[in-house]
């Protein structure tokens, strides 16, 4: 039987892979790197595209992972990997987005209008004129 | 029969109510099962990158990050973490009364503070209760997806980056168990690097291209990391909290129910035996 080596592919929302491989074949950034049992430590971004696995007893799997870091240990390799394409523009529109988000909501309050609270200011307005009433019924008795 | 039309009208609609609760409770169950699940899901992720971090902070120890320096505290910012839709009880109530005092607490200090806030019922909250919210997040659904948190936490890493920012803090429900949810606070930045004497001998990994860099794109993730298992934690503390206030609705609508039938039997027989006097008495005078 080939030597094997335990390898993790995580994302943030779920583990992908885990498991026993001879052979793990993915995009790193400076190129493609393929991992056996007994690679050297290794810290490396990955590029988007598919990560191969030989599996134990040879069979293959094919992951997406688009982008990531790959992370070899003497027994384990590990793959982080990015559930959303990253590029620095992108996020760049994101963050500008949520911040849009956040002034619409504290300017606009109209569009996105607060029922309970709404609600409850009313249940208290009322609440005070009624108690404003009681107290001018028992007024006008004596 | 005049007498309990109004009781059974009364008793009609509580029924609906109840049949409502009833649903939206047994919904919450299965919703929370599924968001417990994702819970655990998202755990390795977390643990494997504090690991690897943990490593880098240690040996590239001539160069600090400053996502991993302490300084003084002049501006904080906090993540805010709620739920998307109410009627669950305290939950999101708790933690803002939580976040008020807090806020009060650095004020009190000199400290300013900004926040950012994810769900709508947090950016509600910050209608009524001002300060200076930074960027805001909402529907996230009953799925969150971490890219759908990117761009709030990357205006708060750029706040931190800037200076403008010196702490970072999120708030959001932790789960103990289906029964209790308490609100927590956790630094998210400055880091606190793990100090294991296990990751102090000598070895180190071959960098492709630059530890620096790969640092910097490690850290960055594992702080959504950190808030995409905020807001997932959270999502399964709404949905137990959801559960348990359903319940409660569901019994207490049943209470009334029962108290209500009991009036209408009482109110049919009151005109029940009514009528029977008034036939004896006019018989009587015939």
């Amino acid at each position: 039987m080939a030597i094997t080596v335990h390898c993790d592919i995580v994302s943030a929302e779920e583990s992908l892979f885990g498991g026993l491989v001879e052979r793990v074949i993915a995009s790193g950034q400076l190129g493609d790197l393929g991992i056996e049992p007994g690679h050297a430590a290794l810290l490396t971004p990955l590029k988007p595209g598919p990560v191969r696995i030989v599996k134990q007893g040879g069979a293959e799997e094919v992951i997406y992972v688009s982008g990531g870091y790959l992370e070899v240990q003497p027994n384990c390799v590990t793959i982080l990997a990015d559930t959303a394409v990253r590029a620095d523009d992108v996020d760049e529109a994101a963050a500008l987005e949520a911040k849009k988000h956040a002034e619409q909501a504290l300017e606009n309050q109209g569009a996105d209008f607060d029922y309970s609270r709404a609600l409850t200011q009313l249940a208290e307005a009322a609440a005070q004129l009624r108690t404003i009433q009681q107290l001018r019924e028992k007024l006008g008795k004596h | 029969m005049a007498v309990g039309k109004e009781i059974k009208e009364q008793i009609t609609s509580v029924k609906s109510t109840q049949k409502i609760t009833s649903a939206m409770e047994k919904v919450a169950v299965s919703k929370m099962r599924r968001a417990q699940l994702r819970m655990d899901q998202s755990r390795p992720f977390a643990d494997k990158i504090r690991g690897v971090i943990g490593h880098l902070a240690n040996a590239t120890s001539e160069y600090r990050h400053r996502y991993l320096q302490e300084r003084d505290v002049k501006r904080v910012g906090y993540i805010v973490v709620s739920s998307d839709r109410g009627l669950c009880g305290g939950l999101n109530n708790n933690m803002f009364k939580r976040i008020a005092t807090q806020a009060k607490d650095w004020k009190a200090k000199g400290v300013e503070v900004d926040f950012c806030a994810v769900g709508a019922k947090a950016t509600l909250f910050f209608n009524g209760f001002g300060g200076n919210v930074l960027a805001a997040t909402t529907h996230l659904g009953d799925a969150p997806e971490l890219s759908s948190l990117i761009g709030s936490v990357k205006v708060m890493l750029d706040a931190f980056d800037d200076g403008k920012i010196d702490r970072l803090f999120i708030v959001h429900n932790r789960f103990v168990n289906t029964m209790t949810q308490e609100p927590v606070t956790e630094q998210l930045l400055p880091l606190k690097a793990a100090t294991d004497d296990s990751l102090k001998h000598h070895w180190d990994y071959i960098y492709e291209p630059d530890a620096k860099e790969i640092l910097e794109g490690l850290l960055v993730r594992y702080v959504e990391s950190q808030v995409y298992q905020g807001v997932i934690e959270n999502n399964a503390c709404e949905q137990a909290a959801r559960m348990l206030a359903m319940k409660n609705a569901t019994d207490n609508a049943g209470n009334m129910i029962t108290e209500l039938n009991l009036l209408y039997n009482k109110a049919r027989q009151a005109a029940i035996t009514q009528e029977i006097s008034e036939i004896v008495s006019g018989a009587a005078a015939v």
